[in-house]
């Protein structure tokens, strides 16, 4: 069965997508992108610290990757469309995923300025993932816009809470026609083969694997996760009954 | 000259270019982006744009992120 992900004119088998923060060391990142078959990895972009130069984390991310820079540190559009200009001039790609922020406690992204950041970089030719609160009108402006997914999160980032905008998630996916990529607060594997079995076109967690005692072995696990919830809801799951219905014959007993 | 790089004071006692800076800091101009007053500069021009007093210089490189 061919069900690959299309973004941005690429194909995309594994659904599981993961970033490269949090990690005990750098070291391990192409060990879960081997052991997950990890292709789409966020990285952020910061200013070189000039009294001690950085590792270049690129050196750990397998060159077919296909790398997703996020705009971490905007706090409006306009700080968001520099980042993701920055971020194309390394010269690994066009794709951004658009993340706003100003509220320092719970990180929710700032929707507003998340569409404003889409429009022009959309203009500008990105391939454009913007990183949302689960709301169904943003999510229209976004597909009017021309971003090519909605990254709605589950919860707020690094919480590990999990579904918790499930609902809000399901209008996404019931209205709007980009991919819906749950991203955020994802803490379990279970959560992201929920999120796939309502029919999210993937998953993008860290914080779960990096924090994970053995990020590897739940990378790993994600990404089965994943395609098992994708599998799910390729297959059409069976309707929810309030009462039972025997799943054996009921006739033919002995006397 | 004083330069602001990274939004921190920066003294140079002689004329360089973007890319000669970044070779006295030991920085690997392969995995940097430079943005010289507030506009980025092109990676073959490094070796052309001379710093001027009071220019602005942003060097970023990707970290680790989600």
């Amino acid at each position: 069965m061919n069900d690959k992900l299309i973004i941005g004119g690429k194909e995309i088998t594994n659904r599981f997508f993961t970033g490269t923060g949090k990690h005990p060391n750098n070291a391990i990142i192409p060990q879960i992108v081997e052991e997950a078959k990890i292709e789409v990895i966020t990285v952020a972009l910061r200013r070189v610290d000039l009294t001690s130069p950085q590792e270049n984390i690129l050196n750990y991310i397998p060159k077919d990757c296909i790398l997703l820079p996020n705009t971490s540190g905007a706090r409006n559009a306009e700080e968001a469309v520099r980042i993701a200009k920055l971020a194309r001039a390394c010269g690994c790609g066009n794709w951004v995923k658009i993340e706003v922020i100003s509220d320092n406690k719970y990180l929710l992204p700032d929707n507003y300025e998340t569409v404003k950041a889409a429009e022009i970089l959309v203009k500008e030719g990105f391939v454009v993932l913007p990183y949302v609160s689960p709301d169904l009108m943003v999510a229209k402006a976004l597909e009017d816009a021309g971003a090519a997914a909605v990254m709605p999160l589950g919860a707020p980032i690094g919480t590990n809470r999990g579904l918790q905008t499930k609902e809000l998630i399901r209008i996404l996916i019931d209205e709007i026609k980009l991919p819906i990529i749950v991203d955020a607060g994802i803490g379990r594997p279970s959560e992201a083969a929920e999120a796939m079995e309502m029919g999210a076109a993937a998953v993008l967690a860290n914080t779960a694997v990096a924090t994970a005692r053995d990020p590897v072995a739940m990378a790993k696990a994600f990404s089965m996760a994943v395609e098992a919830g994708r599998k799910a809801y390729m297959a059409g799951l069976g309707p929810v009954r309030k009462e039972a219905e025997a799943s054996s014959p009921l006739t033919g007993f002995l006397d | 000259m004083k330069l602001i790089v990274n939004g921190r004071d920066e003294i140079l006692d002689r004329e360089m270019t973007i890319l000669e800076f970044l070779q006295t800091k030991g920085i690997d101009p392969s995995v940097v982006v430079v943005e010289y007053n507030l506009d980025i500069a092109d990676r073959e021009k490094w070796g052309e744009i001379t710093l001027k007093d009071s220019d602005k210089l942003e060097i970023l490189q990707f970290v680790g992120g989600g």
